[in-house]
């Protein structure tokens, strides 16, 4: 169409000459943009490797089955310096991840509460969670967390002066001792009937829900899943013996803390900082998405005879949720990637465990090829969620 | 809340009372909580008076005060410093002058910044009453400027002009100087540091990478297939990765690409990082606007028989760039917070100079609060205020009714 309103505006009855014909210009502008590229890609490239090559710079993959020789702190899975590179990296990656999902809930919870009290009809409540919003919103991350973690984390007393918290929770410098609940024996026959609890539940309240939109009849699927929800586990408490599970409490044994569940000064300063600092964000989508449910709907429901949790979790949240689960996907995925700042405050993950690797000479380009390409794949992973659920409400809309 | 109550009264006068009782216990709940956050208040409150007042030590930044404003800059050359100041308070009354309310909050927040530093009731060591005079002649460079800008008639694109050459001036001839011309000796950028560093890169990251960005933009949604999947593919994996793998990544591919032996600026190392992260978002801001421009302007365009290019320079981009500018602020201010990451290349901004001074002695190793939290009060100062200017920015600007 664009062609031929240019025929009608550049020349009449006359055939174009071909280098005002848009569908060869297109093809031109088509081939040299390709070769352009592909060119200035192929040159960069080659020259790269060139550079690399007369620099004794390894380009490929093989330290991978190396030994790394080097310590990572508090390593989650088993590792010791003999253990291969990749086995290395791996940690670094389960480390990321680890921070990042425990950043994600308590984010999520905490990043909730804020938003809510930023709504709250309580002028006061309201204004403190606008002071802690801006508080973190304009102050850089970094700063954040040298400040949670330099003065305050770095700075705990020694073992013998443990700051003492009820619980017990200790803090002292080699880090914080909480206590832990561990399986007892008949464990896991309790968590099995956890387990099932769940997705009895879950089947009970579709399949009840779906009876009651059908026959209209009241089946009180909420209450009966909640019910099953509660009992089994309880009966599966009676069954494992009474105590699958104990708490596991840390104890001062010959100048060290045993048992319990030990956090490191640096994993503790940046979980709170990056937790503290993603919610402000999540606050300000939460509220976000909650005024964006107009008021008239709440008003409508109440009209229309629902009580007030009916017209909260059968007509706000699913709207606002809408509003709220992309962006929030999107500071999940941020929080992720603001992790690699762990570097700074030297709790080991992903970008740190590479960077340690650069000091064994030579290796530094693949091995920071592959921490770009593992942020890469979970933005990927992150943006096919976003896409899916997209998808779906579009799905329910129409 | 109030609204309904208010509603019916011809004047709106506060009765503290009514507003307590309407706002604070209009239920036990939110009594209670009312109560309970009093409580949190007075407590964080008074410990902070306290520590501020009495238990903090601020010796490091009473001794070191230029240090976190322009890092080493040799003491004898600071009228460099000052007098680009100058030039950036001259350029922005003008600009306020000329574009009114669009400018007049950031305007506004510069002459307050360099005024209260002029006004500060304490005693400090560098701000001589000589010194204090000149940031105050600054804000009333920042009037005149304004007056210059309403009173004559200077076109918007004067303005621009002049900013241009004014950044041209201070980045490349007024700051660096050269090795050969005497009154301006050459200045390494190894020394400069602070708060003029941070703010050098936030601006340089942003100016730079607007050209990329709106050409990545155009390049994601051309017809070319090639030009189409090297921006999608480019901004995609920028953003998709953190910005100090950016950063860490150009500084090694810069170091290998470069003769052996030669060392690159690492202030230029960490712009062309800042730039290359920031041109991927604003891409995206820019292909926001392209969107939202209306087929019907393009179709208007080509009945008019404008090229594609025309089309794109004349009538594309003008108004979309118009509808990004918030945007574009907002990546400013976040920008401007991220710039603490160069701290990974050596370099001394805010953050990396405050590491400096705290590793410079011993007994400032005790004082790492006091420093974090000053440098922490001075990023939320700046980005406070520029949020609240690009919010009155918005506001002028009529965003959501046009």
């Amino acid at each position: 169409m664009s062609t031929e309103q240019t025929t009608q505006t550049t020349i009449e009855s006359q055939k174009i000459p071909f280098y005002r014909d848009e569908r060869i210009l297109r093809w031109i502008a088509q081939i040299v943009s390709a070769i352009l590229i592909i060119g200035l890609l192929i040159w960069i490239i080659v020259n790269f490797v060139s550079a690399a090559n007369q620099r004794g710079m390894m380009l490929n993959f093989r330290f991978l089955n190396d030994p790394a020789e080097f310590p990572i702190s508090d390593p989650i899975l088993p590792y010791d310096p003999s253990r291969t590179f990749g086995y290395a990296f791996m940690v670094g990656v389960v480390k990321t991840l680890y921070v990042s999902i425990l950043g994600i809930i308590f984010a999520t919870i905490l990043g909730t509460l804020v938003g809510l009290a930023r709504l709250s009809s309580n002028w006061l409540l309201s204004k403190i969670a606008f002071a802690y919003i801006e508080f973190h919103r304009n102050i850089p991350l970094l700063v954040l967390l040298f400040l949670w973690y330099f003065p305050v984390f770095a700075q705990l007393p020694s073992v013998e002066n443990s700051f003492v918290f009820p619980g017990p929770i200790y803090l002292n410098s080699r880090g914080i001792y909480l206590s832990a609940p561990r399986l007892g024996s008949g464990g896991m026959i309790w968590l099995f009937s956890i387990a099932f609890a769940v997705i009895l539940a879950i089947v009970a309240w579709r399949v009840l829900e779906k009876r009651q939109l059908n026959t209209g009849k009241y089946t009180y699927y909420a209450y009966i899943s909640l019910a099953i929800l509660l009992i089994l586990p309880i009966i599966g408490w009676f069954v494992a013996g009474g105590s699958p599970i104990y708490i596991d409490r840390p104890m001062m044994e010959a100048y060290n803390f045993q048992g319990g569940m030990r956090l490191t000064p640096e994993f503790a300063a940046l979980l709170i900082g990056l937790t503290m600092y993603t919610a402000a964000f999540i606050a300000e989508v939460v509220r976000a998405g909650i005024q964006a449910v107009s008021k008239g709907q709440t008003e409508a429901a109440k009209a229309v005879g629902l009580n007030s949790f009916q017209v909260t979790s059968l007509i706000i949240l699913p709207q606002a949720l809408r509003v709220i689960i992309p962006p929030l996907i999107s500071q999940y995925l941020n929080l992720t990637k603001n992790s690699s700042l762990a570097l700074f405050i030297g709790y080991q993950e992903l970008f740190s465990v590479g960077k340690i690797a650069i000091n064994q000479a030579g290796r530094a380009l693949p091995i920071f090829g592959m921490v770009m390409f593992t942020y890469l794949l979970m933005s990927l992973f992150t943006s096919w969620i976003l896409n899916w659920y997209n998808r779906r409400i579009q799905f329910v809309e129409k | 809340m109030t609204d309904t109550e208010t509603a019916y009264t011809p004047h709106k006068t506060f009765k503290l009372f009514p507003w307590m009782r309407e706002n604070l216990f209009n239920s036990w709940f939110n009594s209670i909580l009312t109560i309970v956050s009093l409580f949190i208040i007075f407590f964080i409150l008074r410990a902070l008076v306290l520590w501020v007042f009495f238990f903090a030590d601020w010796s490091p930044i009473e001794k070191f005060p230029l240090l976190f404003l322009v890092g080493q800059y040799p003491r004898d050359q600071l009228w460099r410093v000052g007098l680009s100041v100058s030039l950036v308070s001259l350029l922005m009354g003008i600009s306020w002058g000329v574009w009114q309310d669009l400018i007049k909050g950031f305007a506004i927040t510069l002459a307050g910044l360099l005024g209260v530093m002029a006004l500060l009731p304490f005693k400090v060591d560098f701000l001589t009453l000589q010194i204090r005079l000149l940031l105050l002649m600054n804000v009333g460079l920042v009037l005149l400027g304004f007056w210059i800008g309403s009173a004559r008639k200077t076109s918007g694109k004067q303005v621009m002009i002049g900013w241009a050459v004014t950044a041209g001036l201070i980045v490349l001839v007024l700051l660096p100087g050269f090795a050969n011309i005497p009154y301006i000796p050459r200045v390494p950028t190894t020394v400069w540091g602070g708060l003029l560093v941070t703010m050098l890169l936030a601006v340089g990251g942003i100016v730079l990478s607007f050209p990329i960005g709106v050409l990545l933009a155009f390049g994601r949604r051309s017809t070319l297939p090639v030009v189409k999947v090297f921006s999608m593919v480019f901004i995609e994996t920028i953003r998709g990765v953190p910005l100090i793998t950016i950063l860490f990544m150009f500084s090694l591919i810069l170091t290998v690409f470069l003769p052996a032996g030669s060392r690159f600026d690492r202030l230029l190392r960490a712009l062309v990082g800042i730039t290359i992260f920031s041109a991927a978002y604003m891409a995206e801001n820019i292909r926001g606007g392209l969107q939202a421009i209306p087929q019907g302007q393009i179709e208007a365009a080509k009945a008019l028989g404008m090229n594609s290019f025309q089309i794109n320079y004349y009538i594309v981009l003008p108004q979309a760039i118009r509808l990004v500018i918030p945007a574009i602020v907002g990546q400013f201010i976040s920008l401007f917070k991220d710039t603490t990451l160069v701290i990974i290349l050596g370099i001394n901004e805010l953050l990396g100079i405050s590491r400096s001074v705290i590793n410079s002695s011993p007994e400032f190793v005790q004082l790492q609060l006091e420093v974090y939290a000053f440098i922490a009060l001075l990023f939320w100062i700046i980005s406070y205020a520029m949020s609240y200017s690009a919010h009155q920015l918005e506001i002028a600007m009529g965003v959501g009714e046009r």
